[in-house]
């Protein structure tokens, strides 16, 4: 059992397992237990966001201060600038989008929403870690390679990613490409636990309704993860041939085709936001629930819509390649199935917002990032459609309107999906509850902040300035409108110092925060009735589950929550 | 009759596209203010649905907010009266949607489908990193020998419909004229036709539109539209001196 | 870690269908998905490329055909196994699973005289787009048998002393993936000249 006081930053003790003592390192570094393993690809998110957030703020000084050194990193060159926005995107998307949402929050929540005591497969949750670990590694590594990390944008179209002789950096395009492949390895391996564990290992009496809305998110998320990633493992297989072996299934001076690696990867990316943007929706939906003690308005119907979006996400994906140079024809089918999935996603944001209707709601700093992730990713969102319909996207292609449209989808489903999750599940991770006057000051500062870098974005985009160009001053049409880069950039230094504020809170909070109890929400799903921190195998006993996970504000009862696991004859504990 | 239909939707549209875009970059071809007009509707519809959805969002929390003594109320969704406010307003967008894609497509067919009768044709050259343009000169016939070559400055007649034939010498690039709301990658190995009216004179940003590299950067270029004596005058001079100044 | 003992969760079966199954047809889902992509991107080429018939005709249909052979027999081993296994004879599915690792292994070493030859007649993987795919194809499929064949010879350990036998039917079922993927490649690399 945990003991209040202790300081336990992972939140496994095992002593009733039956086990002789761990060792540290096999406790916390080679651990088979699903929390751990959480726990280690959060950090490892945290980590590799404070990387990624280092390049946009490089690679935002150079744009608003351009051919200046920027304080502690230097000039920014040419080639630089684009190994920072290729990297910035990468980064952002595998490492830290994905492990965060899915494999953090999953890997954590999976069993202890379900009433099990673990993953199905815990050594292969550990391994899935580990090559997530060595991937991550192997990134990193590629910006101390010869000729450093790879330039050729997030979406390595070849010619450009497939030949060292355009893109000057050898080494760096593949170290990029494998580590790529292998982090989608450790999350095909990640899957397996993820869909035989919620299928199988759930508590008895917990029927496929009485699962909670974010293990069905992560768990649909999964599904188009593994259904979609293998055309480009495959396309990322016949890249590396091209870089290291010499083949030319991309060259077209040798048969190959260019534009077959567009289909492979965007055949993946478009369903891949899915993939990220699900589990976020999942974590809103647990907090909206818990902070207006509300039922979820309709979860047959955002079920529905959820996978109403992750079957129709397989067939939007050329909207990436209007103008690349496919059957122009082709385009007019692929506009009118990205306005069709822009439907069930609208349905989905109106059903959550419909759950607010009739609640009691408190605005704590959860429940803050949850309602902010509605209003920003709404205006994500509804700018897609510019770029879906492909009259307007001709326009708007490759410039910064699009940028602006999705990081108006991916902050909110990366950044404040995970500072939702957090603060929201931080006390039952660590025993102790986050400063909630810290919480809200860095939530205004993040959110107020973001709006106003990216606004200038859309409005620079919509004046046709295109991406991936380190410096506008080289444009007449374009270098008159430098305040609004300026402003952009100066909103993101701000913004970087209110995270700040958050990292002290955790660490704070992690010592010297208010013991939590088991349940500081009040709180209906199972993972609320163990410990917290839960000791190795969650509970002594494993739950039964007798209803579903929103009955909150049931009439006639006196509490206004009603936990999973009380029998229906008694009356809820206090 | 679908022609009359969207000229009448894109004349109500087009003087708020003239202000959302026109404004900031000038309608410089025959199908710019098409592609504003478009913008201006999808404008229109997202922002009539945004600001419905952050009413009702904002309303419900504030008409909903905590107070003492007050229980939520216990709401499952399946309510007829409660799923008519999801319902409805999801036909309702469904409609907006049938819009939005009947107009995409009209502009989409006009300027990527379709090729009108060409006054004159120009080659596009994308290498990295620079633009070299070949004009056909007096007999306006390419691969003559009076064909004008430039280095990253193109220069085109007002009024005059123009195809162009792009390639690429390596590796994707894309030729990208933001007053002519036009945009096109060049593929190696393919010739990429498409077409172009420009209908504004002045000198404007070229700017390359697909990640090409280190130089992607410095890959801008200026195209020059010019009146006929304008352009005339210009073409009389031949290729002597024609590397533009960047 | 030995000293970790099972999760109450592996055991649960709420679907009735053993997790260790799920798992498994979760593995060839995904694979399902990767050669998949790659196929049908070798079938867009050899669509758009009528001259790769003529760069196909130089395989070797016997060296195709026996290793098809190969591929089903050891499947075949691989079944009997799985029988032996369900009635509880460990050592028997061993031996038998042995046998299917050792069709993989055939299966191999065909490949490596075949591949040989071809690469002394000059047809190597950068010689064109054909046998860039023809190489890379077979090639992860070989991985693939490579990897069968490993885990293969950890469970006939396992279940020669009698332990999980419920995996025979598991690495058969990857195994048959494998075989599956074969039937696919044998017509496209060999049969379609």
């Amino acid at each position: 059992m945990a003991e209040a006081g202790t300081v336990d930053t992972h939140g496994a003790h095992d002593a009733d397992h039956g086990h002789h003592e761990q060792s540290f390192v096999s406790k916390y570094i080679f651990s088979t237990d699903h929390k751990i393993i959480g726990m280690q690809y959060m950090f490892t998110g945290i980590v590799m966001a404070l990387i990624g957030g280092y390049m946009s703020y490089a690679f935002r000084m150079q744009l608003a201060f351009p051919g200046e050194s920027v304080p502690g990193y230097g000039v920014v060159s040419q080639g630089e600038y684009n190994a920072l926005v290729t990297n910035h995107g990468t980064i952002m998307i595998f490492w830290v989008a994905m492990p965060m949402l899915i494999a953090a929050f999953g890997n954590y929540l999976i069993p202890l929403m379900i009433g099990a005591d673990d993953m199905v497969f815990p050594r292969i949750n550990r391994l899935s870690y580990q090559i997530f670990l060595i991937s991550a590694i192997i990134l990193i590594a590629s910006f101390f390679v010869p000729g450093g990390g790879f330039g050729g944008a997030w979406t390595s179209y070849p010619p450009l990613s497939a030949n060292a002789e355009y893109n000057l950096t050898p080494y760096g395009a593949t170290f990029w490409l494998v580590a790529v492949a292998l982090e989608f390895v450790a999350f095909l391996l990640g899957g397996i636990n993820f869909i035989t564990t919620l299928m199988n290992s759930r508590a008895p009496g917990m029927k496929m309704h009485d699962i909670p809305m974010v293990l069905w998110m992560i768990i649909i998320a999964s599904i188009l993860f593994m259904a979609s990633v293998g055309p480009l493992i495959a396309g990322a297989i016949m890249l590396f041939m091209d870089q290291v072996v010499g083949t030319g299934f991309f060259d077209p001076d040798r048969g190959g085709d260019p534009v077959l690696w567009q289909h492979l990867f965007w055949f993946f990316g478009h369903p891949e936001v899915y993939v990220v943007l699900l589990p976020a929706m999942g974590i809103v939906a647990e907090i909206i629930c818990t902070f207006a003690r509300k039922k979820l308005f309709n979860y047959k119907l955002i079920l529905y819509t959820a996978f109403a979006t992750g079957i129709i996400s397989f067939f939007v994906w050329a909207h990436h390649q209007f103008v690349a140079g496919i059957d122009p024809r082709m385009a007019n089918v692929f506009t009118i199935t990205t306005l069709i999935i822009s439907i069930p996603i609208a349905e989905m944001l109106f059903l959550y917002i419909a759950t607010l209707y009739g609640g009691s709601i408190r605005l704590t700093t959860p429940m803050l990032w949850a309602l902010s992730f509605i209003a920003e990713f709404l205006i994500g969102g509804i700018t897609g459609i510019f770029l879906g319909a492909s009259g307007s996207d001709i326009y708007f292609h490759d410039t910064y309107f699009v940028l602006a449209h999705f990081h108006y989808t991916f902050f909110p489903i990366a950044i404040i999906g995970f500072f939702a999750g957090i603060t929201y599940w931080f006390p039952k991770m660590f025993g102790r509850m986050m400063n909630e006057a810290l919480g809200k000051i860095h939530f205004w500062g993040t959110i107020i902040a973001f709006n106003f870098i990216f606004i200038p974005l859309f409005i620079l985009g919509a004046a046709g300035q295109h991406r991936r160009i380190y410096n506008f001053q080289n444009f007449p049409d374009l270098a008159g409108m430098q305040d609004l880069r300026v402003i952009a950039t100066s909103a993101l230094l701000v913004m970087l110092v209110f995270q700040a504020i958050f990292l002290f809170n955790f660490v704070y909070s992690l010592f010297k925060g208010k013991p939590a109890g088991k349940n500081p929400w009040k709180a209906n799903t199972l993972e609320w009735t163990a410990d917290s921190p839960p000791p190795h195998g969650n509970w002594p006993e494993l739950p039964n589950c007798y209803r579903g996970p929103y009955e909150y504000s049931v009439p006639g009862r006196e509490d206004d929550y009603w936990p999973q696991d009380v029998p229906p004859d008694t009356a809820p504990a206090e | 009759m679908t022609q009359g239909l969207y000229d009448f939707i894109k004349s109500i549209f087009a003087p708020l596209g003239d202000y959302l875009i026109g404004s900031s970059v000038p309608v410089g071809s025959s199908f710019a203010g098409d592609i504003d007009a478009l913008i201006a509707l999808v404008a229109v519809f997202v922002g009539f649905w945004a600001l419905l959805a952050y009413a009702a969002f904002f309303f419900l929390i504030f008409r909903f907010r905590a107070r003492d003594g007050q229980r939520a109320q216990y709401v499952t969704g399946e309510e007829k009266d409660l799923k008519r406010w999801i319902t409805y307003p999801h036909a309702a967008i469904i409609l907006c949607d049938l819009v939005i894609v009947f107009m995409a497509i009209m502009v989409w067919y006009d300027i990527k489908q379709r090729l009108p009768e060409p006054d004159s044709t120009i080659r596009i050259v994308a290498q990295q990193w620079a633009w070299n343009f070949v004009h056909p000169g007096p007999d306006n016939e390419l691969d003559t020998d009076d064909d004008i070559n430039t280095f990253n400055e193109l220069h085109v007649q007002e009024g005059t419909t123009y195809h162009y034939e792009l390639i690429s010498k390596d590796v994707l690039h894309d030729f990208s004229v933001p007053v002519f709301r036009l945009k096109q990658d060049a593929i190696p190995g393919r010739v990429m036709k498409g077409w172009f009216k420009p209908t504004k004179a002045g000198e404007y940003d070229i700017q390359c539109a697909e990640m090409c590299g280190i130089g992607h950067g410095i890959m801008g270029a200026r195209i020059v539209v010019e009146t006929p004596e304008e352009h005339a005058a210009w073409m009389s001079q031949g290729s002597a001196g024609k590397v533009a100044s960047r | 870690m030995s000293t970790m003992t099972r999760p109450i969760a592996t055991t649960r079966s709420a679907t009735g269908i053993p997790t260790g199954k799920l798992a498994v047809w979760w593995v060839i889902g995904s694979e399902i998905v990767i050669f998949g992509g790659l196929l049908a991107s070798y079938v867009m080429f050899r669509l758009g490329h009528p001259e790769w018939a003529e760069y196909a005709s130089h395989t070797n249909t016997w060296f195709g055909g026996a290793n098809t052979f190969v591929l089903l027999t050891s499947s075949l081993f691989a079944v009997l196994a799985h029988h032996a296994a369900v009635h509880g004879d460990g050592k028997t599915a061993a031996k038998w699973l042995l046998g299917t690792c050792g069709g993989g292994l055939v299966f191999l070493c065909i490949k490596a005289v075949e591949w040989t030859g071809e690469i002394q007649h000059g047809y190597t993987i950068t010689a064109n787009g054909f046998w860039s795919f023809y190489y890379t194809a077979a090639g992860i499929h070989a991985l693939h048998v490579i990897a069968g064949c490993i885990i293969m010879l950890i469970i006939a350990k396992q279940a020669w002393n009698g332990k999980e036998l419920q995996r025979v039917e598991l690495i058969g079922i990857y195994w048959h993936f494998v075989d599956i993927v074969w039937i696919f490649l044998f017509p496209l690399l060999y049969i379609a000249k």
